[in-house]
Order: C-alpha cells, then structure tokens, then sequence
C-alpha cells in the first residue's frame, strides 16, 4: 500500500494528466495570463478529454492560455469572474456552447478556500442586493444582509509554481501566485508545473509558499511564454 | 450659452487623489482611477492590487517589465520598497475583512443613496464581475469617478440605478468633469464644482435634486 504522497515528480505533461476523464471539474490558476500552467493546458487539449467544467478567473485571453480549450471544445462550463476581451469565450456563450457562471472574485477565491479547508458554505455580504444574490439563501446577521456561498471543489487542480522541491512544497513569483495556491487546496488531485525542481530542503521550510500536503504530481517544465497582456512602461529619466 | 471649461480627466485624478488620506491603503478601479496614482506624493499611501500586491510602484521602465507582475488590469507594474505579495484568497480576503480604508471605483452610475453600478450595460456585452462587488462592499470607504453623463447625455447621478447594481449604498464621494459631490439619501450635495461650472448647468445634467 502506497499513500499519495509517494513519487510525486512524473517524467511527462502527459503522464501527470493520465488520470483525467470527460466531464471532469478542472480549476485551473493564472490571473489572465499571469501564472499560468501553460503545459498543462496545452496537454489537457493533446489528452482528448471533453465535456469539461472549467474553473478560473479570466478562461484565458487573446487566444491564449485557456481560450485554447474553449476553441478545441472541450469546455461546456465556465466558472469565472471576468471575461473582458476573451473573444473566445463571449462568442461560444452567445451561441450558447459554453454555459457561463459569473462569480465576484473574492467569492470565487473563498469558495474553493472554503472547499480546501473542509467548510461546505459561508456567508458573505459581496453582491446583497444584485443579481448575485438570486436563488440563494440569505440570512441576517447582527443587523446585516448575507448571502450563502458554497464551497467549490475539484475533480482536479493545475497549478503553476517558480520552485518546488520534490515533495511538491512551491514558491511562486510575484503575481504569479494568484489563484495557484487555494485551487491547489480546492482538488482531489492537484498537479503542479514548476519552472524549476529542487531537491527537498533546498527551500527553507519558512520559505514555502503552499506546502507540499497540496500538490499530488509534479511536472518539471523549464522554459514558459510568459505572455504579456498589456505590456506598460514608463520612459528611462 | 457656451459650455464652460469641464474638468479633464487628469484634473479628476488630481482632485481625487486629495481624498486621499496620508498612511492609508487605497485600491485604484480599473480605467480612469488607475490615474490618480499619478497624483500621489511618493510615500504618501499604500496602493492594493486585488490580484495580489500590496506596495504597488509605478509602471517599469522599458526593458524591466516583467509578464509575471502586473495590476488587476494585467497592466506591467513595479512593487515599492516594503511591498508584499500575496495569493488571491489573502487578498480579497484583505478587501473582505475591512483592512483596506478606500476604493476608488469607476462607474456607470451612482444614486442618490450611494449605490453602485459598473459592471454591466442593460442588454450590453457582459464582461464580467472581477473584483469589483468584493470592494465596493467590503472597503471602508468608496469614491466613484466618472465623466458626469453618457456620450448620449444621459443622467449617470440618478435617483435610483437602473443599470445592474455592483452594491448597494457604498459611495461616499463621487467625482466627475462637472466637479465633486456626495449622495445625501435624497440627491447630492455640491461639495466643489469645476471652474466654470455653475450649478443650473450641474442640476440639468443631475438626475436628482443638487443641494
């Protein structure tokens, strides 16, 4: 008998996404293009898994990241905060393709917090009194409006890491780090793509970000597009 | 009648940016109050990017940009000295628990009671809610900026929101190209008009009654 938390470092994207079937529930991490794990989701697309509920802020962005799976097709759910200028996606919900539930962000970010952490719904007072609120309960507390969210979990999480040593303890990068760590918590099987693999120890332990009881296979993939979406500079004095 | 001189939308963000209390943490909105940053003394506040910064600079200069630090515009950015990041739950979780004192929003409209609206046109592109509900309702303090009427000339200070409302008597303080003004339940006083500006010209583009 073998726990999880055995030989968690795999050789490839495509044995890392091995276990996934159609009609999974996938969270996947990034701020529009920020932080995403951009093997994965090119691999999730070579895997030929369908009928996907995908979980994430911004479902990609100028044909980017996650707009690659909403053009295979292989999406009939969206759960996210924003579409903006996702072309991709405002398309295939008008035709109806893609059914779409818009969340606040910080509802969206505490229902898997909630999920990772075994509360099955929380109240919150983001969005009494909007189209939010519709069809949910709500309670008042100490002289205010709630409204009852509840907890998002999923079949899988694909997350995004700069460092993670080989049981899976990750560091991220400035912005990069976003939704990674709570979609990490939010999983049954969470797997992590990493910039750089380092051997156990070689992170201080006060200097892991998300310990490794998160992440259950580890891809190491060194080189990464890193797109810009908007690119803003200032002139040199 | 000629028009007279409106406030442009740097004028906006330099009198915005005096709503600004020394030492506090300020999350800027998307579009028009990305600007006031541009107004504001070095060290004088804090700036929160929901998408995890606190401590944020100004734009990189040309060559140090970096795909993987970015605003909640994904615009490039900078972090200042003693600045911080963190992930999204520990950040809304920041803008939930009250512990940012301001947000200056853009909006749509805003009514006489302080609620807002700025994330959907009736019958428009949706584009989605992002971060905005969690601030308008969990910072302590919301100033919305915004040009005062439509394109089309229509009223965006309003009696009630016809638009689909982000919040619900949140905005403390808006401020617009006719000047700066707070909803009273009733309509809106007149704390400062743009020079020029007199106040038949900011009633007939009000829709509620200017005190």
């Amino acid at each position: 008998m073998s726990g999880r938390h055995d030989h968690k470092v795999v050789a490839s994207v495509a044995e890392a996404l091995a276990p996934l079937t159609d009609g999974m529930t996938i969270l996947c991490g990034g701020f529009g293009l920020s932080g995403n794990p951009e093997a994965l989701i090119r691999g999730v697309i070579e895997r030929g898994v369908r009928e996907l509920t995908l979980v994430s802020n911004n479902a990609g962005n100028l044909g980017k990241g996650l707009a690659q799976w909403l053009r295979a097709g292989i999406v009939r759910k969206v759960i996210c905060s924003y579409i903006g200028n996702n072309e991709e996606l405002h398309t295939r919900m008008a035709t109806g393709e893609i059914t779409v539930e818009i969340t606040p962000q910080g509802t969206l970010a505490e229902r898997m917090r909630a999920a990772g952490a075994g509360i099955p719904a929380f109240y919150t007072p983001t969005g009494v009194g909007t189209v939010v609120e519709h069809g949910k309960e709500t309670k008042d507390i100490d002289g205010r409006r709630y409204i009852l969210e509840r907890a998002l979990r999923g079949d899988v999480a694909l997350v995004r890491a700069h460092t993670s040593d080989r049981f899976g303890n990750l560091r991220f990068w400035r912005t990069a780090r976003n939704f990674n760590p709570v979609m990490a918590s939010a999983a049954r099987l969470t797997i992590v793509e990493c910039d750089r693999l380092v051997d156990n120890g070689a992170i201080d332990p006060d200097d892991v970000h998300l310990p490794g009881i998160h992440i259950h296979r580890i891809v190491h993939v060194p080189e990464h597009e890193n797109a810009f979406e908007y690119r803003t500079v200032r002139k040199r004095p | 009648m000629t028009s007279p001189a409106l406030w442009s939308t740097e004028d906006m963000a330099r009198r915005a940016a005096c709503e600004i209390p020394a030492g506090s943490i300020v999350n800027l909105g998307i579009g028009l109050p990305t600007q006031v940053a541009d107004y504001l003394p070095e060290g004088h506040a804090w700036l929160h990017s929901e998408n995890g910064l606190l401590g944020m600079g100004p734009f990189p200069y040309e060559g140090d940009e970096d795909p993987n630090l970015i605003n909640a515009g994904k615009q490039t950015v900078t972090i200042l000295p003693g600045g911080s990041t963190f992930d999204s739950a520990g950040s809304f979780a920041m803008i939930r628990g009250g512990h940012v004192d301001l947000a200056i929003l853009g909006a749509m409209q805003v009514s006489a009671t302080g609620d807002l609206a700025n994330w959907a046109v009736p019958g428009g592109k949706v584009m989605g809610i992002g971060g905005a509900m969690d601030l308008a309702t969990g910072c302590r303090h919301v100033i919305a900026m915004m040009q005062h009427v439509t394109k089309k000339q229509e009223h965006k200070l309003v009696r009630s929101c016809d638009y689909p409302l982000t919040a619900a008597r949140v905005v403390s303080l808006v401020v617009t190209d006719l000047g700066v003004f707070e909803p009273t339940g009733d309509g809106f006083r007149v704390v400062e008009l743009a020079p020029g500006v007199t106040r038949d010209y900011a009633q007939a583009r009000t829709g509620a009654p200017l005190t």
